[in-house]
């Protein structure tokens, strides 16, 4: 080899090297950054974001985390969340406990938000799904040890469609009612006015995001009263009445067997006589 | 590196008097604080200039700015953002391409700031050496931010970039901010000179590609006056930025075109012989290739 290739081969191995180098050192730093915010990527249970807000997943990159919709809100709860916190840093969020959203008509925060993180197309606050608010913990809630609280229901601002009050009879005395809060998730905005306004100690309904509030039934699940009112009737066939094929003269009695009855004198010409044997309601057919 | 001098600046001052030694400087310092001052009379006084922060900001509610870098990371993850950002990113590139891309570093951003006091210092207490990396790690790191928010369609760079920490922290409370900022002032004093805004930040050298076309250029009408002081050297940030212009390696035309350049006015200040000065690059005939 001459010279002048020797030395263009070690520039050119230099230049590997240095480019082997570099790759490795920044994708480490890479891969530990990726995985950091991916773990971010989950919001912690005590945190709701303003409304209109992307699902999580989204909102961690439609959010630039520029304050605009902090700044807006006319009532200061929303703040941004700080390095430390465990959530993507400087994005928006509120604590219901602390100060819940007031739910203003106009929604100043989506107006101000620069990107696409909180949905410009929520025209109406009332269709906001910033959580859902559920009634943890039926130990310490007034209304379920039987006084008349109520409270959650009166601040609700979705009154009497996100928060009803179920009468139930109270076991424990005999002869009161319990008036059982009880939240519709079609109708909660997840405001948090509940959960902020909650007596006790530790507020025993509580707002949470709605990826952990919210139940949803397998698929292939129908309802059947909901299918028979779509179709207008009955979708199954009516039980084909019971025939007891009993010995003569004996009667069948739940806990006591077979027993003779008395003998009873029937008239020839009279019909046979029924079983006395009460079907229940649900197997008449027809009620299913 | 021959031996930089001790106080770069001596000369200058001998020659001009403080004042013009310090100019550009000062300026700096004051456009540096009087943006974030227009930031903070907002929380402290209710008085509201400019709402948001550096990622996106809305002045006296006409002006909407936008970090492009910012956005880019959200475009590559998968979002498009609303039209009064786009315009936002559209007048800030339009201004970085008339006023130098990394203007941006040093007369907008908080972290110049912290990095520039820990280089002060660093000099004043004579702390030499430190880890060598090569200056075109931040173009790795840039690459490397956009792929992870690729990837992850996430902003991740904003999960911890410093400049949007503390600047956010600074208007809407610091939290543990000021830790991250600690590490990037303790890491440019003892671990690396110029080592976070000259070799790792990634919103430097994003701004430095807007830069390969921008027209406000340092130039240096009177270059055959250098007397070799290197004080223009001691006090640049980039010092690899003025080599070329100033002793016209290659046969390059005396403007420093090299989009690391911060426009810091820096070099201006320092030199008593008036060697430098801020002008359009249209002004000079291209380099002359070799």
């Amino acid at each position: 080899m001459t010279p002048e290739k020797v030395a263009k081969g070690s520039t050119r191995r230099q230049f590997l090297a240095d480019t082997a180098r570099m790759a490795c050192g920044v994708g480490m730093l890479g891969l530990g950054l990726g995985l950091y915010a991916r773990h971010a990527t989950a919001l912690p249970p005590a945190a709701l974001r303003p409304p209109g807000a992307l699902p999580e997943t989204e909102f961690s990159a439609a959010c630039i985390r520029c304050g605009m919709c902090v700044r807006d809100c006319p009532y200061d709860m929303l703040q941004l969340a700080k390095p430390e916190e465990p959530m993507s840093t400087g994005t928006p969020y509120f604590v219901a406990r602390q100060a819940p959203c007031e739910m203003c008509e106009d929604i100043p925060c989506i107006k101000a938000c620069p990107t696409g993180a909180l949905d410009h197309a929520l025209k109406d606050i009332t269709k906001a799904k910033m959580g859902l608010a559920v009634l943890v913990d039926h130990e310490t809630c007034l209304n379920f040890l039987g006084l008349r609280c109520d409270i959650c229901y009166r601040v609700c601002p979705v009154i009497d469609k996100a928060i009803t009050l179920d009468p139930q009879r109270n076991a424990r005395t005999g002869d009161h009612t319990m008036f059982i809060p009880v939240v519709h998730s079609d109708a909660c905005t997840g405001c948090g006015k509940c959960e902020k306004a909650c007596p006790t100690e530790i507020a025993a309904i509580k707002v949470f995001p709605l990826y952990m509030a919210k139940g949803q039934l397998s698929a292939h699940y129908r309802l059947g009263w909901v299918e028979k009112e779509k179709a207008g009737g009955s979708l199954v066939a009516p039980d084909a009445e019971h025939q007891y094929n009993m010995p003569e003269g004996m009667k069948y009695e739940y806990g006591k067997g077979l027993s003779a009855t008395p003998q009873e004198t029937v008239p020839n010409n009279a019909v046979p006589p029924v079983p006395t044997f009460a079907v229940p309601k649900a197997l008449q057919g027809g009620k299913l | 590196m021959s031996a930089l001098p001790l106080k770069p600046g001596a000369e200058a001052i001998e020659a001009k008097g403080w004042l013009p030694a310090h100019k550009w400087l000062l300026m700096r310092r004051t456009s540096q604080l009087g943006i974030l001052l227009a930031f903070l009379v907002g929380p402290w006084l209710d008085l509201w200039i400019v709402k948001g922060n550096l990622n996106y900001s809305y002045t006296l509610g006409v002006l909407p700015l936008s970090d492009p870098y910012l956005l880019l990371q959200a475009l590559v993850a998968g979002q498009v953002p609303e039209k009064l950002a786009l315009i936002g990113v559209a007048i800030v590139i339009g201004f970085y391409l008339i006023v130098g891309g990394r203007g941006y570093c040093s007369w907008v951003c908080p972290v110049n700031l912290v990095t520039d006091l820990a280089n002060w210092l660093r000099a004043h207490l004579g702390l030499k050496g430190g880890a060598h990396l090569t200056r075109a790690t931040r173009y790795w790191v840039l690459a490397m931010t956009l792929i992870v928010a690729a990837a992850t369609g996430t902003l991740a760079w904003e999960m911890i970039n410093p400049v949007s920490i503390l600047h956010r922290g600074l208007i809407f409370g610091l939290g543990f901010a000021w830790m991250v900022i600690l590490t990037v002032f303790l890491f440019d004093l003892f671990v690396m000179r110029h080592g976070w805004c000259g070799h790792l930040c990634p919103v430097g050298a994003f701004y430095s590609l807007i830069g390969k076309f921008s027209a406000m250029r340092v130039v240096l009408p009177q270059r055959e006056a250098c007397n070799d002081c290197m004080d223009c050297y001691a006090v640049c940030p980039e010092q690899q930025v003025i080599r070329p212009a100033l002793k016209a390696i290659d046969g390059t035309a005396p403007i420093i075109l090299d989009s690391a350049c911060t426009n810091c006015g820096r070099c201006i200040d320092v030199c008593s012989k008036d060697v430098f000065a801020f002008g359009a690059r249209f002004n000079h005939a291209a380099p002359i290739p070799k």
